[in-house]
């Protein structure tokens, strides 16, 4: 063992420089050329940054499409999902809960047209995304507290909704609440 | 049909694709033959010069050995100290401290056996400098170990008699320098591509939309998150691991991060038929893991995207499928293939939290891991998978009143000693483990009472999961167990290094045993290891060995949850 601790320490330092200097420096380089220049994608409004693309915030306001529950209460700097189990009664007390406040601030929306995302945590509890009936649902209720067309609003999140080969639909809830705030001031 | 399961069929139908292809070129640099990436041959010199090592010398199995448990205890020195001091070093804008000694113990283990079970967050429990200096550099180091050995088993079953089983160095560089940094190169830059951070700077604090305070976490995940997935580690940079937005933005990115993890797993399949120059055999492995794999995954895939009865009940739409702990953009097929694959292979990084799983899919993913052979993880997948060959080939000799051969070689009292022993301690760490936190638990409920995010059944599969996960070097978790304490993080620690080296150490003396033996030519008499009839024999010992082994514990937590539930 004694006469391969060397060769093993000396093979070790090469390989530190190769992975943990060399690769990183040429992905950073990299990054430099990719949409926010590796930092994280960051959108701003009037000149002052409001958020990441990527990173969901809260929105929990009636004139704001929400944003899904999180167990990170949003916290970018500490993700984490709820970890309860399917059959946890406290857990489902709490889904429950949230579904009757939902259907309580959401005057005639049935439980059957709520999706199940707006009651659950996500994994990350920074989920930046509804599904498109996640934010359709809300569009009453979001109408209402803007005093604007229902329609319009319909069609702003149709026009928010990113639509993939693959996977599920999505809208980003940030993009989404900017342009309601857009077409709120115009 | 549905989109989220064209996507996952896709994923799976690529990654075959590409492995085959992956799988002869491993073979051809392995055995030293030409290949296109002989242009760093001049590169990889340099590296043994430095490291003053002759990588043409044959080596034993006892020196392969020697040498890979000697670099390994120079990474778990320098892993220890990196991460006991990891507060006062460079490169850790956000202040963040350095680990209590038995975080530290847990976590340099953890890397170092590949495990990547994480006992802190990311973005608050490590810096910079500890992500890349120790947990990015084993995530590269452990993967090669891995192949090495693999290959040194691949060598061992070759025709004829040896005693030499080519060099430790040299299969473990060329694995760095032509396969994983090629490779993560290229996935880190569509990381960074698609919105994944690659900076130095610390959280950028903002103001929201609603005007909430927020300090978004970042650093240099890309180079981290690509190697992470491709040497089947799982350790996450942010705490939600793949699940996090920043570490996994886009359905384009879950599907290349699972893309890669599955890969090399399964490109170690293929090139042990093109090193060996029997094809067959290969098919017959692939074909067993693939059944294996399949089984577990269908289950899975149909009740994530069935949603939660419970919540069923209250009326609320589950079209999507079982929401809690899931991400919209990946959705519940995308995260059921990602929970399977990351089981079977013992990569163990997460795009939803296990712990919200139903409980089916928990016990699929408990499983997975149970085997471990279903693929496997880098190189270490096949070990696992040669020690039940060899059990196979010994009962099948004896079903049919022969000599048990495997290809051309005797099985004899010693190899099936170590084979037997090596596929028992699987079960034996595992259950032992859970039996000695549930009898504590059950023993003081109020004091160990941090220990349990949910009552009940869900409690006891957490527990269970922790040390399935340990002993499989899988890494991912029920994350409600609160485990960042001295009896978790010491108890995981001990099983982690038993669960590494020694099912690294029996295959390998398996094989050198093996390969000093006098061949013996194939005949009529001889049995056939490249057909499906033993294709089903390997099945079986698996499922009986690994898989009914478990067969109470799971009855006690998952089975029991299901049948609450439904």
């Amino acid at each position: 063992m004694k006469t391969q601790l060397l060769p093993a320490l000396r093979l070790t330092l090469a390989l530190m420089v190769l992975c943990c200097v060399l690769y990183p420096a040429l992905i950073t380089a990299a990054a430099q050329l990719a949409p926010g220049h590796g930092a994280g994608v960051q959108i701003s409004r009037n000149g002052r940054v409001v958020g990441f693309a990527n990173v969901g915030q809260k929105f929990d306001k009636p004139g704001y499409f929400n944003s899904r529950p999180s167990a990170a209460d949003y916290h970018a700097d500490a993700s984490s999902g709820s970890n309860k189990g399917p059959s946890n009664p406290e857990y489902l007390a709490v889904v429950k809960a949230r579904l009757d406040t939902f259907l309580l601030q959401n005057p005639g929306v049935k439980a059957a047209d709520v999706p199940a995302e707006l009651v659950t945590a996500s994994g990350s509890g920074l989920d930046p995304h509804l599904s498109p009936a996640g934010a359709l649902v809300q569009v009453p209720r979001v109408a209402r507290a803007r005093q604007l067309d229902e329609a319009r609003v319909r069609t702003l999140v149709q026009q928010q909704t990113e639509t993939g080969l693959l996977g599920p639909d999505h809208v980003n809830v940030l993009k989404l609440n900017l342009a309601l705030d857009a077409l709120a001031a115009r | 049909m549905n989109k989220e399961l064209l996507g996952i069929l896709l994923i799976f139908g690529s990654t075959v694709l590409l492995a085959i292809p992956l799988g002869r070129y491993l073979a051809t640099i392995y055995r030293g033959d030409k290949s296109w990436t002989d242009f760093l041959a001049p590169f990889e010199r340099l590296l043994f010069r430095i490291g003053g090592i002759d990588a043409n010398r044959g080596m034993t199995w006892p020196q392969h050995l020697v040498a890979l448990l000697t670099i390994n205890l120079a990474w778990f020195i320098w892993a220890m100290l990196v991460f006991c001091f990891q507060g006062s070093l460079p490169l850790n804008p956000d202040h963040n401290p350095s680990m209590t000694p038995d975080q530290a113990f847990n976590t340099a283990i953890s890397f170092l056996v590949n495990c990547n079970l994480q006992h802190y967050s990311g973005e608050s429990g490590a810096t910079y400098f500890s992500q890349l200096f120790a947990i990015t550099f084993l995530q590269f180091v452990t993967a090669a170990t891995g192949m090495a050995a693999c290959v040194v088993v691949f060598n061992a079953l070759k025709e004829g008699t040896a005693e030499k089983l080519g060099n430790f160095y040299d299969y473990f560089v060329k694995s760095i320098t032509r396969v994983l940094l090629p490779i993560a190169t290229v996935v880190a830059v569509v990381l960074v591509f698609q919105g994944t951070p690659m900076n130095w700077a610390g959280k950028a604090p903002l103001v929201t939309v609603q005007g909430d305070s927020v300090n978004v976490s970042r650093g240099p995940a890309a180079a981290m998150i690509a190697i992470k997935e491709l040497g089947t580690n799982g350790g996450g940079f942010f705490g939600a691991n793949s699940a996090h937005p920043l570490e996994n933005p886009t359905y384009l990115t879950n599907a290349v991060e699972n893309f890669v993890l599955v890969l090399i797993p399964l490109a170690m399949v293929f090139a042990f038929g093109y090193y060996l120059k029997r094809p067959r055999l290969s098919y017959m492995v692939f074909g067993v893991m693939t059944v294996g794999f399949l089984l577990l995954l269908a289950p899975t895939v149909y009740y994530e995207m069935h949603g939660n009865p419970a919540i069923a009940h209250m009326g609320a739409d589950q079209r999507l499928g079982a929401m809690e702990g899931k991400e919209v953009r990946f959705g519940a097929a995308a995260s059921a293939y990602w929970g399977i694959t990351n089981t079977v292979i013992s990569c163990g990084s997460v795009n939803s939290m296990h712990d919200s799983h139903m409980p089916v899919s928990g016990m699929a993913e408990l499983l997975g891991m149970m085997t471990n052979a279903f693929y496997g993880g880098v190189g270490v997948g096949f070990l696992n998978f040669f020690v039940f060959v060899i059990i196979a080939v010994f009962i099948s000799g004896l079903m049919v009143g022969r000599t048990p051969e495997l290809l051309g070689k005797k099985i004899e009292a010693r190899e099936m000693k170590i084979a037997i022993l090596i596929a028992l301690l699987h079960p034996l760490l595992i259950l032992t483990g859970t039996a000695m936190s549930a009898h504590l638990y059950a023993g003081n409920p109020t004091e160990y009472a941090g220990w349990l995010a949910n009552p009940g059944y869900h409690g006891f599969s957490e527990m269970l999961y922790e040390f399935t996960s340990s002993a499989a070097n899988n890494g991912s978790g029920f994350e409600g167990l609160g485990d960042n304490t001295p009896w978790w993080n010491i108890s995981t620690g001990v099983v982690m290094i038993l669960a590494r080296y020694l099912p690294i150490i029996g295959p390998v003396a398996i094989a050198g045993l093996l390969a000093r033996k006098k061949f013996i030519p194939e005949s009529a008499g001889t049995l056939r290891v490249d057909t499906a009839t033993f294709g089903v024999m390997v099945f079986f010992v698996i499922w009986i060995i690994a898989a009914l082994a478990f067969f109470p514990a799971l009855a006690l937590g998952p089975l029991a949850e299901h049948f609450t539930l439904y």
